[in-house]
Protein backbone atom coordinates (compact mmCIF):
# COMPACT_ATOMS: atom_id res chain seq x y z
CA UNK A 1 0.00 0.00 0.00
CA UNK A 2 2.70 2.08 0.96
CA UNK A 3 4.24 2.12 -2.55
CA UNK A 4 1.01 3.00 -4.11
CA UNK A 5 0.92 5.87 -2.00
CA UNK A 6 4.49 6.74 -2.50
CA UNK A 7 3.90 6.29 -6.69
CA UNK A 8 1.06 9.08 -6.03
CA UNK A 9 2.71 11.54 -3.63
CA UNK A 10 5.66 11.22 -6.34
CA UNK A 11 3.55 12.07 -9.69
CA UNK A 12 1.38 14.50 -7.95
CA UNK A 13 3.80 16.70 -6.22
CA UNK A 14 7.71 15.82 -7.11
CA UNK A 15 7.46 14.60 -10.54
CA UNK A 16 4.61 16.59 -11.58
CA UNK A 17 3.70 16.46 -15.10
CA UNK A 18 3.18 20.28 -16.22
CA UNK A 19 5.97 21.75 -13.95
CA UNK A 20 8.79 18.92 -14.08
CA UNK A 21 8.28 17.51 -17.27
CA UNK A 22 6.89 20.68 -19.15
CA UNK A 23 4.14 17.94 -20.53
CA UNK A 24 0.37 19.48 -21.59
CA UNK A 25 2.13 23.15 -21.98
CA UNK A 26 -0.10 23.98 -24.56
CA UNK A 27 -3.41 23.61 -23.39
CA UNK A 28 -1.82 24.73 -19.94
CA UNK A 29 -0.93 28.24 -21.18
CA UNK A 30 -3.81 28.85 -23.63
CA UNK A 31 -6.99 27.39 -21.07
CA UNK A 32 -5.47 28.95 -18.04
CA UNK A 33 -7.08 32.39 -17.84
CA UNK A 34 -10.10 31.48 -15.95
CA UNK A 35 -10.43 29.54 -12.69
CA UNK A 36 -13.66 28.04 -13.65
CA UNK A 37 -12.50 26.64 -16.94
CA UNK A 38 -8.91 25.39 -15.69
CA UNK A 39 -11.13 23.79 -13.10
CA UNK A 40 -13.30 21.69 -15.78
CA UNK A 41 -10.46 20.95 -17.86
CA UNK A 42 -8.41 19.58 -15.12
CA UNK A 43 -11.08 17.20 -14.43
CA UNK A 44 -11.17 15.73 -17.62
CA UNK A 45 -7.04 15.49 -17.52
CA UNK A 46 -7.70 13.25 -14.45
CA UNK A 47 -10.38 11.26 -15.94
CA UNK A 48 -8.53 10.56 -19.33
CA UNK A 49 -5.24 9.94 -17.82
CA UNK A 50 -6.70 7.31 -15.18
CA UNK A 51 -8.03 6.00 -17.80
CA UNK A 52 -5.92 5.81 -21.02
CA UNK A 53 -2.76 4.92 -18.57
CA UNK A 54 -3.88 1.39 -17.86
CA UNK A 55 -5.22 0.85 -20.75
CA UNK A 56 -2.00 1.51 -22.99
CA UNK A 57 -0.14 -0.55 -20.17
CA UNK A 58 -2.06 -3.11 -20.93
CA UNK A 59 -1.90 -3.11 -24.60
CA UNK A 60 1.80 -2.72 -24.41
CA UNK A 61 1.91 -6.01 -22.23
CA UNK A 62 -0.35 -8.11 -23.62
CA UNK A 63 0.45 -7.25 -27.30
CA UNK A 64 3.00 -5.12 -28.07
CA UNK A 65 6.45 -6.52 -25.90
CA UNK A 66 8.80 -8.99 -27.26
CA UNK A 67 7.72 -12.08 -26.59
CA UNK A 68 4.35 -11.00 -25.39
CA UNK A 69 2.43 -12.92 -28.48
CA UNK A 70 3.71 -16.30 -26.63
CA UNK A 71 -0.41 -16.74 -25.76
CA UNK A 72 -1.12 -16.53 -29.43
CA UNK A 73 2.03 -18.81 -30.64
CA UNK A 74 4.13 -15.86 -31.67
CA UNK A 75 6.81 -16.26 -29.08
CA UNK A 76 9.82 -14.14 -31.52
CA UNK A 77 7.57 -11.46 -32.64
CA UNK A 78 8.52 -8.04 -31.31
CA UNK A 79 5.80 -5.64 -32.10
CA UNK A 80 7.14 -2.85 -29.85
CA UNK A 81 8.08 -0.37 -32.57
CA UNK A 82 3.99 -0.14 -33.67
CA UNK A 83 3.85 1.49 -29.72
CA UNK A 84 3.23 5.22 -30.60
CA UNK A 85 0.75 4.68 -33.46
CA UNK A 86 -1.60 1.98 -31.17
CA UNK A 87 -0.88 4.35 -27.67
CA UNK A 88 -2.00 7.27 -29.87
CA UNK A 89 -5.33 5.48 -31.12
CA UNK A 90 -6.22 4.32 -28.15
CA UNK A 91 -6.07 7.68 -26.89
CA UNK A 92 -8.36 9.68 -29.87
CA UNK A 93 -10.46 6.49 -29.13
CA UNK A 94 -10.50 6.83 -25.18
CA UNK A 95 -11.43 10.32 -25.32
CA UNK A 96 -14.31 9.87 -27.80
CA UNK A 97 -15.79 6.60 -26.20
CA UNK A 98 -16.15 8.92 -23.14
CA UNK A 99 -17.35 11.88 -24.23
CA UNK A 100 -20.49 9.68 -25.68
CA UNK A 101 -20.81 8.05 -22.84
CA UNK A 102 -20.84 10.99 -20.90
CA UNK A 103 -22.77 12.83 -23.35
CA UNK A 104 -25.74 9.58 -23.01
CA UNK A 105 -25.44 8.71 -18.92
CA UNK A 106 -23.69 12.00 -17.41
CA UNK A 107 -24.85 14.97 -19.25
CA UNK A 108 -24.20 17.61 -16.55
CA UNK A 109 -20.84 16.82 -16.73
CA UNK A 110 -20.50 16.30 -20.41
CA UNK A 111 -22.19 20.05 -20.72
CA UNK A 112 -19.10 21.15 -17.83
CA UNK A 113 -16.51 19.06 -20.15
CA UNK A 114 -17.82 18.94 -23.67
CA UNK A 115 -15.59 21.70 -24.89
CA UNK A 116 -12.25 20.56 -23.69
CA UNK A 117 -12.44 16.62 -24.36
CA UNK A 118 -11.00 17.07 -27.83
CA UNK A 119 -8.63 19.16 -26.94
CA UNK A 120 -7.01 16.65 -24.63
CA UNK A 121 -6.13 14.25 -27.72
CA UNK A 122 -3.63 16.38 -28.70
CA UNK A 123 -2.33 16.63 -25.32
CA UNK A 124 1.04 15.63 -24.87
CA UNK A 125 0.47 14.82 -20.97
CA UNK A 126 -1.82 11.97 -22.07
CA UNK A 127 0.61 10.42 -24.13
CA UNK A 128 3.79 11.23 -22.13
CA UNK A 129 2.54 9.59 -19.01
CA UNK A 130 0.92 6.73 -21.14
CA UNK A 131 5.04 6.34 -22.54
CA UNK A 132 6.68 7.11 -19.15
CA UNK A 133 4.84 4.24 -17.24
CA UNK A 134 5.72 1.80 -20.23
CA UNK A 135 9.47 3.35 -19.89
CA UNK A 136 9.54 2.54 -16.30
CA UNK A 137 7.95 -1.04 -16.81
CA UNK A 138 5.24 -0.50 -14.07
CA UNK A 139 2.83 -3.42 -13.46
CA UNK A 140 -0.86 -2.59 -14.11
CA UNK A 141 -2.02 -1.41 -10.61
CA UNK A 142 1.06 0.76 -10.66
CA UNK A 143 -0.13 2.40 -13.71
CA UNK A 144 -3.47 2.97 -12.81
CA UNK A 145 -2.06 5.00 -9.74
CA UNK A 146 0.58 6.64 -11.30
CA UNK A 147 -2.25 7.74 -14.03
CA UNK A 148 -4.57 9.02 -11.22
CA UNK A 149 -1.76 11.04 -9.61
CA UNK A 150 -0.19 12.41 -13.06
CA UNK A 151 -3.67 13.41 -13.68
CA UNK A 152 -4.16 15.05 -10.00
CA UNK A 153 -1.02 17.24 -10.24
CA UNK A 154 -1.68 18.46 -13.77
CA UNK A 155 -4.73 19.57 -12.72
CA UNK A 156 -3.87 21.09 -9.88
CA UNK A 157 -0.85 22.77 -11.28
CA UNK A 158 -3.43 24.31 -14.11
CA UNK A 159 -5.38 25.72 -11.33
CA UNK A 160 -2.68 27.37 -9.83
CA UNK A 161 -2.02 29.12 -12.53
CA UNK A 162 -5.71 30.08 -13.28
CA UNK A 163 -5.59 31.36 -9.93
CA UNK A 164 -1.94 33.58 -10.51
CA UNK A 165 -3.43 34.72 -13.97
CA UNK A 166 -6.88 35.83 -12.74
CA UNK A 167 -4.42 38.13 -10.17
CA UNK A 168 -2.24 39.35 -12.77
CA UNK A 169 -5.18 40.39 -15.04
CA UNK A 170 -5.40 43.66 -12.70
CA UNK A 171 -1.28 44.47 -12.46
CA UNK A 172 1.25 46.84 -14.18
CA UNK A 173 3.24 44.60 -16.76
CA UNK A 174 6.11 45.98 -18.88
CA UNK A 175 4.99 46.39 -22.55
CA UNK A 176 6.85 43.39 -23.92
CA UNK A 177 6.56 40.55 -21.59
CA UNK A 178 2.30 41.72 -21.30
CA UNK A 179 0.33 38.38 -21.47
CA UNK A 180 2.69 35.84 -22.94
CA UNK A 181 5.73 36.85 -21.66
CA UNK A 182 4.65 37.07 -17.64
CA UNK A 183 2.62 34.06 -18.05
CA UNK A 184 6.03 32.10 -18.77
CA UNK A 185 7.51 33.91 -15.93
CA UNK A 186 4.98 33.34 -13.71
CA UNK A 187 4.86 29.09 -14.33
CA UNK A 188 8.27 29.28 -14.01
CA UNK A 189 8.00 30.95 -10.10
CA UNK A 190 5.09 28.10 -9.76
CA UNK A 191 7.85 25.35 -10.55
CA UNK A 192 10.47 26.92 -8.06
CA UNK A 193 7.89 26.62 -5.56
CA UNK A 194 6.46 22.89 -6.99
CA UNK A 195 10.11 21.73 -6.27
CA UNK A 196 10.18 22.46 -2.55
CA UNK A 197 8.22 19.12 -2.62
CA UNK A 198 11.59 17.50 -4.09
CA UNK A 199 12.53 15.94 -0.45
CA UNK A 200 9.52 14.31 0.07
CA UNK A 201 10.04 10.62 -0.22
CA UNK A 202 7.96 7.84 1.27
CA UNK B 1 -0.65 34.01 -52.16
CA UNK B 2 2.01 34.07 -50.13
CA UNK B 3 5.21 33.70 -52.07
CA UNK B 4 7.95 31.44 -50.86
CA UNK B 5 9.91 33.42 -49.00
CA UNK B 6 7.76 34.80 -46.77
CA UNK B 7 6.33 31.26 -46.16
CA UNK B 8 9.77 30.61 -45.46
CA UNK B 9 11.33 33.26 -43.31
CA UNK B 10 8.05 34.75 -41.64
CA UNK B 11 7.52 32.02 -38.91
CA UNK B 12 11.18 32.39 -37.82
CA UNK B 13 10.91 35.93 -36.12
CA UNK B 14 7.64 37.28 -37.42
CA UNK B 15 5.00 34.59 -36.60
CA UNK B 16 7.08 32.48 -34.28
CA UNK B 17 5.46 29.29 -33.76
CA UNK B 18 6.69 29.55 -30.00
CA UNK B 19 7.11 33.01 -29.16
CA UNK B 20 3.79 34.02 -30.76
CA UNK B 21 1.72 31.23 -31.80
CA UNK B 22 1.91 29.24 -28.29
CA UNK B 23 2.72 25.95 -30.11
CA UNK B 24 5.09 23.22 -29.41
CA UNK B 25 6.22 24.54 -25.91
CA UNK B 26 5.42 21.17 -24.63
CA UNK B 27 9.03 19.43 -25.91
CA UNK B 28 10.89 22.65 -25.96
CA UNK B 29 11.53 23.20 -22.79
CA UNK B 30 12.85 19.60 -21.67
CA UNK B 31 15.48 19.01 -24.03
CA UNK B 32 17.62 22.00 -23.65
CA UNK B 33 19.63 20.76 -21.16
CA UNK B 34 22.46 20.22 -23.53
CA UNK B 35 23.07 21.05 -26.73
CA UNK B 36 23.65 17.49 -28.68
CA UNK B 37 19.62 16.43 -27.88
CA UNK B 38 18.52 20.04 -28.37
CA UNK B 39 20.07 19.44 -32.02
CA UNK B 40 18.85 16.24 -32.33
CA UNK B 41 15.83 17.27 -31.30
CA UNK B 42 15.48 19.96 -33.65
CA UNK B 43 16.49 18.10 -37.05
CA UNK B 44 13.84 15.34 -35.49
CA UNK B 45 11.13 17.84 -35.75
CA UNK B 46 11.99 19.52 -39.00
CA UNK B 47 12.05 16.22 -40.67
CA UNK B 48 8.49 15.48 -39.36
CA UNK B 49 6.99 18.87 -40.00
CA UNK B 50 8.18 19.39 -43.35
CA UNK B 51 7.24 15.55 -44.21
CA UNK B 52 4.04 15.47 -42.59
CA UNK B 53 2.96 18.84 -44.18
CA UNK B 54 3.96 17.81 -47.83
CA UNK B 55 2.51 14.26 -47.15
CA UNK B 56 -0.79 16.23 -46.09
CA UNK B 57 -0.74 18.14 -48.61
CA UNK B 58 -0.22 15.58 -51.20
CA UNK B 59 -3.65 13.76 -50.13
CA UNK B 60 -5.48 16.32 -49.48
CA UNK B 61 -8.19 16.37 -51.54
CA UNK B 62 -8.54 12.90 -51.27
CA UNK B 63 -8.99 13.43 -47.03
CA UNK B 64 -12.72 13.25 -45.99
CA UNK B 65 -12.96 15.57 -43.80
CA UNK B 66 -14.93 13.68 -41.22
CA UNK B 67 -11.97 12.06 -40.91
CA UNK B 68 -8.98 14.05 -41.55
CA UNK B 69 -7.50 14.04 -37.87
CA UNK B 70 -6.99 10.85 -37.79
CA UNK B 71 -5.84 10.51 -40.96
CA UNK B 72 -3.14 13.57 -40.23
CA UNK B 73 -2.50 11.67 -36.96
CA UNK B 74 -1.74 8.31 -38.37
CA UNK B 75 0.77 10.26 -41.12
CA UNK B 76 2.74 12.27 -38.38
CA UNK B 77 3.05 8.88 -36.02
CA UNK B 78 4.43 6.64 -38.55
CA UNK B 79 7.06 9.59 -39.48
CA UNK B 80 7.63 9.96 -35.56
CA UNK B 81 8.06 6.02 -35.72
CA UNK B 82 10.77 6.31 -38.80
CA UNK B 83 12.35 8.95 -36.80
CA UNK B 84 12.29 7.18 -33.36
CA UNK B 85 14.09 3.37 -34.94
CA UNK B 86 16.20 5.52 -36.55
CA UNK B 87 17.45 7.42 -33.46
CA UNK B 88 18.08 4.47 -31.82
CA UNK B 89 19.75 2.26 -34.28
CA UNK B 90 22.41 5.37 -35.21
CA UNK B 91 22.51 7.45 -31.78
CA UNK B 92 21.44 5.76 -28.88
CA UNK B 93 22.49 7.24 -26.60
CA UNK B 94 20.99 10.66 -27.58
CA UNK B 95 18.20 8.64 -28.14
CA UNK B 96 17.76 7.04 -24.84
CA UNK B 97 18.58 10.67 -23.23
CA UNK B 98 15.64 12.15 -25.39
CA UNK B 99 13.67 9.02 -23.53
CA UNK B 100 9.71 9.95 -24.35
CA UNK B 101 10.12 13.03 -26.05
CA UNK B 102 10.85 11.57 -29.00
CA UNK B 103 7.74 10.19 -29.16
CA UNK B 104 6.21 12.88 -27.84
CA UNK B 105 6.34 14.96 -31.41
CA UNK B 106 3.03 13.43 -32.21
CA UNK B 107 1.05 15.35 -30.08
CA UNK B 108 3.88 18.47 -30.95
CA UNK B 109 0.86 20.97 -32.05
CA UNK B 110 3.31 22.89 -34.60
CA UNK B 111 3.29 19.60 -36.95
CA UNK B 112 -0.84 19.30 -36.24
CA UNK B 113 -0.95 22.52 -36.65
CA UNK B 114 0.43 23.49 -39.47
CA UNK B 115 -0.56 20.44 -41.25
CA UNK B 116 -4.63 21.86 -40.33
CA UNK B 117 -3.56 25.38 -41.09
CA UNK B 118 -1.40 25.43 -43.79
CA UNK B 119 -1.16 21.90 -46.05
CA UNK B 120 -5.01 21.32 -46.37
CA UNK B 121 -5.00 24.53 -48.32
CA UNK B 122 -1.73 24.74 -49.51
CA UNK B 123 -0.11 22.84 -52.68
CA UNK B 124 2.95 20.35 -51.66
CA UNK B 125 5.93 22.73 -52.63
CA UNK B 126 4.66 25.51 -50.32
CA UNK B 127 3.11 23.76 -47.65
CA UNK B 128 6.64 21.92 -47.11
CA UNK B 129 8.41 25.21 -47.34
CA UNK B 130 5.82 26.06 -44.40
CA UNK B 131 6.80 23.12 -42.29
CA UNK B 132 10.39 23.77 -43.05
CA UNK B 133 9.89 26.94 -41.94
CA UNK B 134 8.04 26.74 -38.67
CA UNK B 135 10.32 23.88 -37.54
CA UNK B 136 13.24 26.39 -38.40
CA UNK B 137 11.32 29.28 -35.94
CA UNK B 138 11.01 26.34 -33.15
CA UNK B 139 14.36 25.56 -33.78
CA UNK B 140 16.35 28.96 -33.16
CA UNK B 141 14.13 29.35 -29.89
CA UNK B 142 15.34 25.85 -28.28
CA UNK B 143 18.69 26.24 -29.36
CA UNK B 144 18.70 29.76 -28.20
CA UNK B 145 17.66 28.33 -24.75
CA UNK B 146 20.07 25.56 -25.07
CA UNK B 147 22.89 28.02 -25.73
CA UNK B 148 21.90 29.98 -22.50
CA UNK B 149 20.96 26.68 -20.43
CA UNK B 150 24.24 24.03 -21.06
CA UNK B 151 27.18 26.97 -20.68
CA UNK B 152 25.28 28.51 -17.51
CA UNK B 153 24.69 25.17 -16.23
CA UNK B 154 27.61 23.25 -16.94
CA UNK B 155 30.15 24.74 -17.91
CA UNK B 156 30.14 23.08 -21.12
CA UNK B 157 28.82 23.30 -24.88
CA UNK B 158 28.34 20.35 -27.15
CA UNK B 159 30.19 18.56 -24.75
CA UNK B 160 33.39 20.45 -24.65
CA UNK B 161 34.13 23.14 -21.93
CA UNK B 162 34.19 26.59 -22.38
CA UNK B 163 33.83 28.09 -18.63
CA UNK B 164 36.43 25.73 -16.22
CA UNK B 165 34.66 24.49 -13.57
CA UNK B 166 35.81 24.96 -9.97
CA UNK B 167 35.22 21.27 -9.65
CA UNK B 168 37.78 20.94 -12.55
CA UNK B 169 39.95 23.15 -11.20
CA UNK B 170 38.61 26.31 -13.30
CA UNK B 171 37.16 29.73 -12.04
CA UNK B 172 33.59 28.71 -12.81
CA UNK B 173 30.74 27.35 -10.36
CA UNK B 174 28.18 26.28 -12.41
CA UNK B 175 24.85 27.60 -11.35
CA UNK B 176 22.47 24.30 -10.90
CA UNK B 177 19.22 26.13 -10.98
CA UNK B 178 19.66 26.20 -15.14
CA UNK B 179 19.78 22.38 -15.21
CA UNK B 180 16.58 22.42 -13.62
CA UNK B 181 12.65 22.79 -14.98
CA UNK B 182 11.66 26.40 -13.62
CA UNK B 183 15.03 28.59 -15.70
CA UNK B 184 13.68 27.07 -19.11
CA UNK B 185 10.60 28.93 -18.46
CA UNK B 186 12.41 32.22 -17.17
CA UNK B 187 14.49 32.08 -20.27
CA UNK B 188 11.72 31.71 -22.89
CA UNK B 189 9.50 34.45 -21.17
CA UNK B 190 12.88 36.42 -21.28
CA UNK B 191 13.03 35.28 -25.13
CA UNK B 192 9.61 36.28 -25.53
CA UNK B 193 10.12 39.70 -24.02
CA UNK B 194 13.20 40.31 -26.34
CA UNK B 195 11.15 39.90 -29.41
CA UNK B 196 8.30 41.73 -28.47
CA UNK B 197 11.35 44.81 -27.63
CA UNK B 198 12.23 44.20 -31.36
CA UNK B 199 8.84 43.83 -33.06
CA UNK B 200 6.31 45.68 -30.99
CA UNK B 201 3.93 44.96 -32.75
CA UNK B 202 3.65 41.58 -31.49
CA UNK B 203 2.47 43.25 -28.07
CA UNK B 204 -0.96 42.05 -26.41
CA UNK B 205 -3.15 44.72 -25.30
CA UNK B 206 -3.48 44.69 -21.66
CA UNK B 207 -7.11 43.52 -20.29
CA UNK B 208 -7.88 45.52 -18.18
CA UNK B 209 -6.23 48.99 -17.67
CA UNK B 210 -5.59 51.14 -14.19
CA UNK B 211 -6.80 54.59 -14.45
CA UNK B 212 -3.31 56.89 -14.84
CA UNK B 213 -4.44 58.63 -11.15
CA UNK B 214 -5.59 55.58 -9.31
CA UNK B 215 -4.59 55.05 -5.70
CA UNK B 216 -3.36 51.19 -4.92
CA UNK B 217 -6.03 50.72 -2.87
CA UNK B 218 -8.68 51.49 -5.48
CA UNK B 219 -7.17 49.83 -8.06
CA UNK B 220 -7.09 46.22 -5.88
Amino acid sequence: MEHYLGIFVRAVFIENMALTFFLGMCTFIAISKKISTAIGLGIAVVVVLAITVPVNNLIFNTFLREGALAWAGFPEVDLSFLGLLSYIGVIAAMVQILEMVLDRFVPVLYNALGVFLPLITVNCAILGASLMSIDQDQTFSESVVFGLGAGVGWALAITALAGVREKLKYSDVPEGLRGLGITFISVGLISLCFMSFGGIDI
Amino acid sequence: MATQKEVLIDPIFNNNPIALQVLGICSALAVTINMATTLVMCLAVIFVTTMSNLSVSLLRNRIPTNIRIIVQMTIIASLVIVVDEVLKAVAYDISKSLSVFVGLIITNCIVMGRAEAFAMQNGPWLSALDGFGNALGYSVILIGVALIREPLGSGTLLGYEILPTVANGGWYLPNGMLLLAPSAFFIIGFFIWAIRAWKSDQVEEPEYEIAANAQYKEAM
